[in-house]
């Protein structure tokens, strides 16, 4: 696959150089990067599923690499494991109402699936424990172990099936593939409309003679806001620049040319502010498993000040934002720090600085982060593409996208192919 | 609301910003402007904008920011200019430096040759000497001001400057203006800005004095801007143009707009015609218009200075009496300082002060003995409440320092960069950070100070405070004011700094001297606040790559505001302790103190 490696190259270039900004972009691109992947995959006859997931794992794990701070990469690349696994599932599980056969040989998911040689129930069962389906008593009370089904599979596979298999089989593999491309499709088209989702959301929050606060800038909340002044709502908006990147001017031009109130405040006034303001919408950078929101910089001191004037603190995040991991120590590792040119300039105190003293250590430390954790005690609501929501709902939705065996994205040692 | 208030005769033109409670008065006020939020069908606001573009009496004209010191152009007679280079601390009280802008070079003064030179040399004198004395003083040094020496230095300067200024009044239109009595306000339109104000001061100093002991009373609630009756008898008399906002934010109508710098050249040319006018309180009017002047300590200091200058350089015209006419002088300058920028409270206080002194003075002194003993009077309480003051706060909040020790400050405050050199010297190891925002960017110039004597900084930006503030154990701030209860009322962000440490279980140290203390109560920072200039909201300088809005349609500047604030109001739960001269104190005792020590403070 000589030109998939190409594009994978060229995309880890670009996440290693941060040349690719915001999520959305971020997302798209690599959705396509591993669909691109997957149609590029040769699948064996049997264990498709788990050819295609090595394939995804052994590019995903490169890309989440190049840019860990980066979370819709993780995220898409979790989604696309998880389709390939739901897509194999109901594969079998037509097949098996279908073709009413008792081997598991058909089961073709992955490799830690278990190894049942007779009961179509208990291969079902076995299916719906390595998915991320509610557990049933039958599956509580199986227990086998996982690196013994490997080679058993396998082997059974290529006893017990007669011909009236191979025909199946290649129709199936066929069928696999074109699934989880097809699959791969919508999750780009979710990606692409997330935005629209949201924004149809708008009209039930935002009322006539509102007053936003909104840090920064953001798509999805200026869609938001948007959708809302088209249904009519007059409502004026406070942005606040956010320093050091001052998005906020970009976000007022663009409020101002659709015709929406706009004024512009700096940081430091958003305390000063927030009495006034009926609402804070802001965007997120990714959505953490516990509700926790990564934002851009100053977004944890907006909560808070909305927390102590009893504001709503409402997050726009679509999906593809939501990530399955908890955060631990965020502020260190989940975040980057920026050039700190942007705040002081080279060389404006290099007259000052006298490295030849004391300790020789640099005097002085420039602290530019790009990144703040709000924990999700500060957020009242959440609001992606499949609706609103409690941060403490948050992680029910990660079992909808995610499966509990992709949270560590590694190639397995011992794959079968 | 209005029944605390006597009825008068004759209207009182209130006075927008921070004034002092003998100062005329007050009517009632018209409602404060409605917090909610605007109505959204309200004119566009292109058209409000018209109806408040009067002004009331003293209106702060436009405060420049001084983000370019270097590029005032030399045709600008304002002292300083000729300075700026080696002003990088021109707006900071620091009384190791001898500040305050006050180092006019002499040629550039405006006026006749005699009275500026008696003027420079007096100033330039008195600044040496108190240099002397202060870089003595402090940080490193014993506390050997002695107040005795006050009283000889200015007694002598008086003796000196007596002849020539004398010799000068006959022939200074200054000196002419001085003897005209301001009860003439017809005829002058375009002079002082306050006419019948003073007039009417005048007439009722007295009763209303004992009035003021009489009854318990409240401050006076300050003039609001939005109040259409005053604003327009005072945009009559104002000195200078009250140019048309362009796009204000409604929440803030009830507060006077910022005008740009581009008024200097104007009140250039007026200076001719403001004969009460000292050259003294015109510098410094033009100094906190220019913005080369900022920070509580600095501009009162600067203003009391000016202030002495006046006095000795006054000389009671026949038929009047000293008290009443050197305390109606003394409000047209203020006037005209309310015009060049709001007062700050401290400098409300100061005001106060000094017009109680002049309240009491006995009858039985001669003129000179009076003005001496005027001049005496400001010299100690620029001492005892400023600089002793700051003193003593140093001392007490360095034994908070301890070694390893990570220090946090918002902006530039004069105290508690005080307090961070003089825990340096004594040796302690800590490490500071300096948290900075837009538009004034006041912490670099902090930064630079410290870097320069060798303390370890970090420095960072007011949205990164929740990533830095794992590592803080202490937060210092300053305060330009400290209000009955227990709000801080300070630069803008300082709010959001102490809120975020509270969050992280940081004690916050507020060091502000007692007296900007003040007894006014504030619940938010929309009520009383002062504009800055919006321009500098949508530029941001050095970034070429991000001016992102400068091109705009018409029809899209009509849409978007900025809004500048310069203050804002911290609750009391987020503060640990306020630092005083008086001690450490909670913030629930600050209305023990306004009013305990208050007496004590007005009469010395």
């Amino acid at each position: 696959m000589p030109d998939t490696q190409a594009l994978v190259n060229d995309f880890l270039n670009k996440l290693k150089k941060r040349k690719i900004e915001g999520s959305q972009a971020t997302a798209k691109q690599t959705a396509e990067l591993l669909r691109s992947v997957i149609s590029q995959t040769r699948v064996p006859y049997t264990n498709q599923a788990g050819a295609l997931i090595d394939s995804v794992k052994a590019v995903g794990e490169r890309l989440i690499a190049a840019n860990p701070v980066e979370l819709a990469v993780g995220n898409i690349v979790r989604r696309v494991l998880h389709i390939i696994r739901e897509e194999d599932l109901s594969l079998t599980t037509a097949a098996m109402a279908g073709l009413n056969l008792s081997a598991v040989s058909d089961d073709e998911d992955d490799t830690d699936r278990d190894d049942h040689p007779v009961l179509s129930a208990a291969a079902v069962a076995a299916a719906s424990r390595s998915t991320l389906r509610p557990p049933s008593l039958q599956t509580l009370l199986e227990d086998v172990p996982d690196s013994a089904a490997v080679p058993h599979t396998s082997s059974s596979g290529g006893d017990s099936e007669g011909k009236s298999k191979s025909a199946d089989k290649s129709s199936r593999s066929r069928k696999l593939k074109h699934d989880v491309i097809e699959a791969v499709n919508e999750l780009i088209q979710d990606i692409n409309t997330c935005h629209e989702q949201i924004a149809e959301q708008a009209v039930e929050h935002i009322h006539q003679n509102e007053v936003i606060l909104t840090l920064g800038s953001s798509r999805t909340v200026l869609e938001f806001l948007c959708a809302a002044k088209e249904k009519k709502r007059s409502f004026r908006v406070f942005v606040a620049e956010g320093a050091p990147r001052y998005q906020g001017h970009l976000l007022a031009k663009e409020l101002v040319a659709r015709g929406l109130q706009t004024t512009l405040i700096t940081d430091s006034a958003v305390f000063a502010m927030i009495s006034r303001v009926n609402m804070v919408i802001v965007g997120a950078h990714a959505v953490m498993a516990n509700g926790g929101v990564i934002a851009p910089v100053g977004l944890n001191m907006v909560a808070l000040a909305a927390q102590k004037h009893a504001v709503p603190f409402v997050v726009l995040a679509g999906s593809h934002k939501l990530c399955p991991l908890y955060p631990h120590n965020p502020e260190v590792l989940l975040n980057e720090l920026r050039s700190p040119s942007e705040l002081l300039d080279f060389g404006e105190f290099s007259d000052l600085m006298d490295f030849g003293s004391g300790k020789g250590a640099p005097l002085l430390h420039v602290v530019n982060p790009t990144f703040d954790y709000v924990p999700p005690k500060l957020v009242s609501l959440f609001i992606t593409d499949t609706g609103g929501h409690n941060p403490s709902y948050m992680y029910r939705l990660i079992a909808d996208y995610y499966s509990a065996d992709d949270l560590v994205v590694q190639r397995r040692p011992t794959s079968g192919n | 609301m209005d029944g605390r208030r006597v009825s008068r005769a004759v209207p009182r033109v209130r006075q927008v910003g921070f004034f002092t409670p003998n100062a005329p008065p007050q009517q009632p006020g018209p409602t404060r402007s409605q917090s909610g939020p605007p109505n959204s069908n309200s004119p566009p606001l292109s058209d409000s904008p018209a109806s408040n573009s009067l002004s009331p009496v003293m209106i702060p004209p436009p405060r420049h920011l001084s983000d370019n010191l270097g590029a005032r152009t030399a045709a600008v007679p304002v002292p300083g200019r000729a300075n700026a280079g080696e002003h990088a601390t021109v707006g900071s009280y620091n009384p190791t430096e001898s500040v305050l802008g006050l180092e006019s070079p002499p040629a550039s003064r405006i006026g006749d040759g005699e009275f500026s030179e008696g003027t420079e040399s007096s100033l330039g004198w008195y600044r040496r000497s108190n240099s002397a004395k202060f870089a003595s003083s402090f940080p490193g040094g014993g506390f050997d001001l002695s107040p005795v020496r006050q009283p000889e230095t200015v007694a002598a300067k008086q003796a000196k400057n007596q002849p020539p200024g004398e010799a000068n009044k006959s022939g200074t239109p200054g000196a002419a203006a001085s003897s005209k009595p301001v009860k003439q306000p017809s005829q002058r339109k375009d002079g002082p800005p306050v006419a019948s104000s003073v007039a009417a001061s005048e007439r009722t100093v007295a009763d209303r004095s004992a009035e003021k002991e009489r009854k318990k009373d409240a401050p006076p609630p300050r003039m609001q801007f939005d109040d259409e009756s005053r604003v327009g008898k005072a945009k009559r008399r104002s000195v200078l143009n009250q140019s048309e906002a362009r796009n204000r934010v409604e929440l803030f109508r009830h507060l006077p707009p910022h005008k740009n710098g581009t008024q200097l050249p104007h009140l250039e040319s007026k200076f001719f015609e403001l004969h009460e006018m000292h050259p003294a309180v015109y510098k410094v009017g033009l100094q906190y218009l220019m913005g080369d002047l900022s920070g509580g300590n600095a501009r009162c200091i600067a203003m009391l200075q000016a202030f002495q200058e006046a006095i000795r350089d006054y000389c009671t015209p026949p038929e009047k009496t000293l008290i009443r006419d050197l305390t109606s002088k003394i409000s047209s300058f203020v006037s005209f300082l309310i015009e060049c920028r709001p007062l700050s409270i401290s400098m409300g206080n100061a005001i106060r002060f000094l017009k109680n002194r002049i309240a009491k003075l006995p009858l039985v002194l001669s003129e000179s003995e009076a003005k001496a003993a005027l001049c005496s009077d400001i010299d100690r309480f620029i001492n005892e409440k400023i600089v002793v003051a700051d003193k003593v706060i140093v001392g007490h909040a360095a034994t908070k320092i301890r070694d390893g020790d990570v220090l946090l400050t918002y902006g530039s405050s004069c105290v508690v960069e005080m307090i961070l050199l003089y825990a340096h010297e004594l040796g302690k190891q800590f490490h500071v950070v300096v948290v900075d925002s837009r538009p004034m960017l006041e912490g670099q110039k902090l930064l630079r100070r410290l870097v320069e004597k060798g303390l370890t900084c970090t420095y960072t930006h007011i949205n990164a405070i929740s990533y830095i503030m794992h590592e803080v154990t202490r937060v210092f701030l300053g305060a330009s004011s400290i209000l009955s209860n227990g709000t801080v009322y300070s630069r803008v962000g300082t709010a959001s700094v102490a809120m975020v440490a509270h969050a992280f279980s940081v004690p916050v140290l507020i060091c502000c001297e007692a007296y900007k203390f003040h007894e006014r109560v504030q619940l938010d920072s929309i009520c009383f606040n002062e504009l800055g200039d919006p321009d500098a909201i949508g530029k941001v300088p050095g970034r070429a790559d991000i001016n992102y809005l400068d091109n705009l349609t018409e029809k899209q500047k009509e849409n978007l505001e900025f809004l500048n604030l310069k203050y804002d109001a911290t609750p009391s739960d987020y503060i640990s302790v306020i630092v005083t001269d008086y001690g450490m104190i909670p913030p629930t005792s600050v209305p023990v103190i306004v009013r305990e020590y208050r007496k004590e403070y007005l009469l010395i």
